[in-house]
């Protein structure tokens, strides 16, 4: 009754191929970003920031910069917390190198160093493929780690090993940094959201994108209709480091404030990410949101339940945390594998046949 | 000449590790190629039948610390003492009964996925089975002693010394290992060659239809390979445990075990074990070599790296399958 498409015509191919060619989505997305840019900066406070929203749009990102590489390109990667690290490591020492220079240059250097990265671990996809690409992602992830910890050119030899970002200014208003306040913080990572969704949204129903899913769906048969594997593969993980690096350099820089290598960006983020767009939903940019949405409302409201209303020992809620996360993947992977997106466009179906389905 | 010694000691002691990441690589291998499933959950599984292994043996109460946490009770320990065989044999069942849970909830329902589906739902379950070890039998580090002899060996030391000069440290302990490797390896090659669930095991690897349609139960099998790949992780739980108590880095000898799949090749239990000691060897050289001059702590990375670099020359690994690809 509510969720119609009747009257709804598109006269020309443009409008056919929107991304939310039904009226009342758009009216929706319209809504949701003037929620987001008008009233959220007003009611946001600093618990709201940290626990939930800046960790969402930050995962936002990440996920669909693995989303574009492992959902669209279909190689799997589990060095997304080593790309994150050198996301961040970057901002870092573009940002003490060079404090005249506004962040957010930074932040996109950053992107673009990692995609450099990127693509230099990439190179063997081209050789190796499946598991065994996917256990060689394994060495990006650790070497970097490693790299980052054991070289003190990185961290600026600081005694403790660790990066601090520093107080830099975006319009005037402090973004990174203690003074940093949290509508700042929020505005600079959904401004970063924004414009990486739109980028990643257009550039998988392009050209390059229709490459990707050639190659992911088999790349035998894609190089021989003429797509070229070096380029496709490259591109899918340049594309996916660039976004992957900026994640990280948000996290470090606006989110976390001060990163031990090790601990902020160690395997366990690299399994983080690849969950969220295993439940969000692998190829969908819809279901990167929903994923990381997911993953991170979900401890959150599990710590409040069993610390909070229980009244369990952290340490048990922290296990029994893992216990359900790994159930949940497996429950996602048996009962719907193309996760919460597939769900999401099932309700909209029913949703549209509602309430008279015949 | 004694740096020549040291760094014999070093290949030495690189080999006995070699010997341990081949016995968590073989349980990669097992279920592979059994049922395709890459498991992931291999170096948890380790940790879990370390901590079931010594909570039976000490006799903790299973998940202690949620009933008491529910029921405001104080349960610890039933307060026995088991000796290590009956600790063993009860652990082992343990391991059954969960490769028979593993099948019937989880494998069963992803016959026909894509791999890659498969590979991450044995990522789900080792976050699964890791919180179910914590929750079940507490995350503090334990000690595990089954009787394996500890310390160095004061006889290899002395022959050595007597021959050499130069009287080489050498763990008792990782020669146990090594042995019990052997031989472990040994009763596999011999289940696989000579008895019948060992062929029927052999058929399904080699293709699941043909092998169904000859009248051989998969299920059965998959059980089978994941109660052995089970009894591996155990005894692989069992001698890392010793080495260094059971812990939560445990279950991080899988990610160790991972580059020796990659460099042996994931389909060949030869190729586990060679690849574990060249990689056990290798990264032992490496930092004692290398290591010192860029700061060490190079093992975290090495046996990645040196799998990496030889697999873009041979993409199957040392002993894999040749990859053959069409349309």
């Amino acid at each position: 009754m509510i969720y119609r498409e009747a009257g709804d015509f598109k006269t020309g191919y443009r409008e056919d191929g929107q991304t939310f060619p039904i009226r009342l989505d758009r009216w929706a997305y319209y809504a949701l970003i003037a929620v987001a840019v008008l009233v959220v900066p007003f009611v946001i406070d600093d618990y709201w920031a940290s626990a939930v929203i800046l960790p969402f749009l930050i995962y936002s990102i990440a996920a669909i910069g693995l989303n574009i590489l492992t959902g669209y390109a279909g190689q799997v990667s589990l060095g997304t917390g080593g790309f994150m690290a050198v996301g961040a490591y970057a901002v870092y020492k573009l940002m003490t190198a060079f404090p005249e220079i506004s962040i957010v240059i930074h932040i996109l250097l950053a992107g673009g160093i990692t995609a450099l990265v990127g693509m230099l671990f990439g190179l063997p996809s081209l050789r190796i493929k499946g598991f065994y690409l996917a256990v060689a992602t394994l060495a990006a992830q650790f070497f970097l780690v490693w790299l980052f910890n054991k070289v003190p050119w990185f961290y600026n030899y600081s005694a403790s090993g660790q990066i601090t970002a520093p107080t830099r200014t975006v319009l005037g208003e402090a973004v990174t940094g203690p003074a940093a306040s949290a509508p700042a913080k929020y505005l600079i990572c959904l401004g970063f959201v924004f414009v990486l969704a739109w980028l990643a949204r257009n550039l998988t129903r392009g050209t390059l994108g229709r490459k990707w899913m050639a190659i992911r769906d088999m790349d035998i048969a894609a190089e021989i209709i003429g797509v070229n594997p070096l380029t496709a593969k490259l591109s899918a993980f340049a594309v996916s480091s660039f976004f992957v690096g900026i994640a990280g350099a948000l996290l470090f820089a606006v989110y976390l404030g001060a990163a031990e290598v090790g601990e902020a960006f160690g395997i366990n983020k690299s399994f983080l990410v690849l969950f969220m767009i295993i439940i969000g939903g692998l190829g969908s940019i819809f279901g990167s949101f929903a994923g990381a949405a997911f993953l991170v409302l979900m401890p959150v409201f599990l710590k409040n339940l069993m610390t909070g209303g229980l009244g369990w020992p952290t340490d048990l809620a922290a296990h029994v945390e893992l216990m359900i996360v790994g159930a949940m993947i497996v429950i996602f992977l048996i009962a719907e594998p193309h996760g919460i997106a597939r769900l999401w466009a099932l309700a909209k179906e029913k949703l549209r046949l509602w309430p008279f389905p015949h | 000449m004694d740096q020549l010694f040291f760094a014999a000691e070093v290949f030495l002691n690189g080999l006995m590790t070699g010997v341990m990441y081949s016995l968590v690589a073989l349980g990669f291998v097992l279920i592979f190629k059994a049922s395709g499933v890459f498991n992931y959950a291999q170096g948890v599984l380790a940790l879990f039948a370390a901590l079931t292994l010594v909570g039976i043996q000490q006799g903790q109460v299973p998940f202690a610390h949620l009933i008491n946490a529910i029921f405001g009770t104080h349960v610890e320990s039933f307060g026995w003492t088991l000796p290590s065989i009956a600790a063993i044999a009860l652990t082992v069942l343990v391991m059954i009964g969960l490769a028979i849970l593993i099948e019937t909830l989880v494998l069963k329902h992803l016959v026909g996925q894509e791999p890659i589906i498969l590979f991450m739902a044995t990522i789900g379950l080792a976050y699964f089975l890791e919180g179910l070890g914590d929750v079940m039998w507490g995350a503090d580090i334990k000690t595990l002693d089954v009787g394996l002899p500890q310390g160095i060996s004061d006889s290899v030391e002395a022959v050595t010394a007597e021959w050499f000069g130069y009287g080489f440290f050498i763990d008792r302990l990782d020669i146990w290992a090594t042995m019990i490797a052997a031989l472990l390896v040994a009763a596999l090659v011999a289940f696989s060659q000579y008895t019948k669930q060992g062929r029927a095991m052999r058929a399904v690897a080699d293709d699941h239809q043909a092998a169904l349609s000859v009248g051989i139960s998969l299920r059965f099998i998959w059980i089978m390979v994941w109660s052995i790949a089970g009894f591996v992780a155990l005894v692989a739980g069992i001698m890392w445990g010793t080495k260094s108590g059971v812990q939560f880095s445990l279950s991080l000898i899988a990610l160790k075990a991972l580059p020796v799949l990659m460099l042996g090749g994931f389909t060949s239990i030869p190729g586990a074990i060679v690849g574990g000691l060249i990689i056990g060897v290798g990264e032992k050289l490496f930092e004692f070599w290398v290591g010192p001059l860029v700061g060490g702590a190079t093992e975290n990375w090495f046996a990645y790296v040196l799998a990496l670099l030889f697999l873009v020359f041979r993409p199957q690994g040392l002993f894999g399958e040749k990859i053959i690809e069409r349309v």
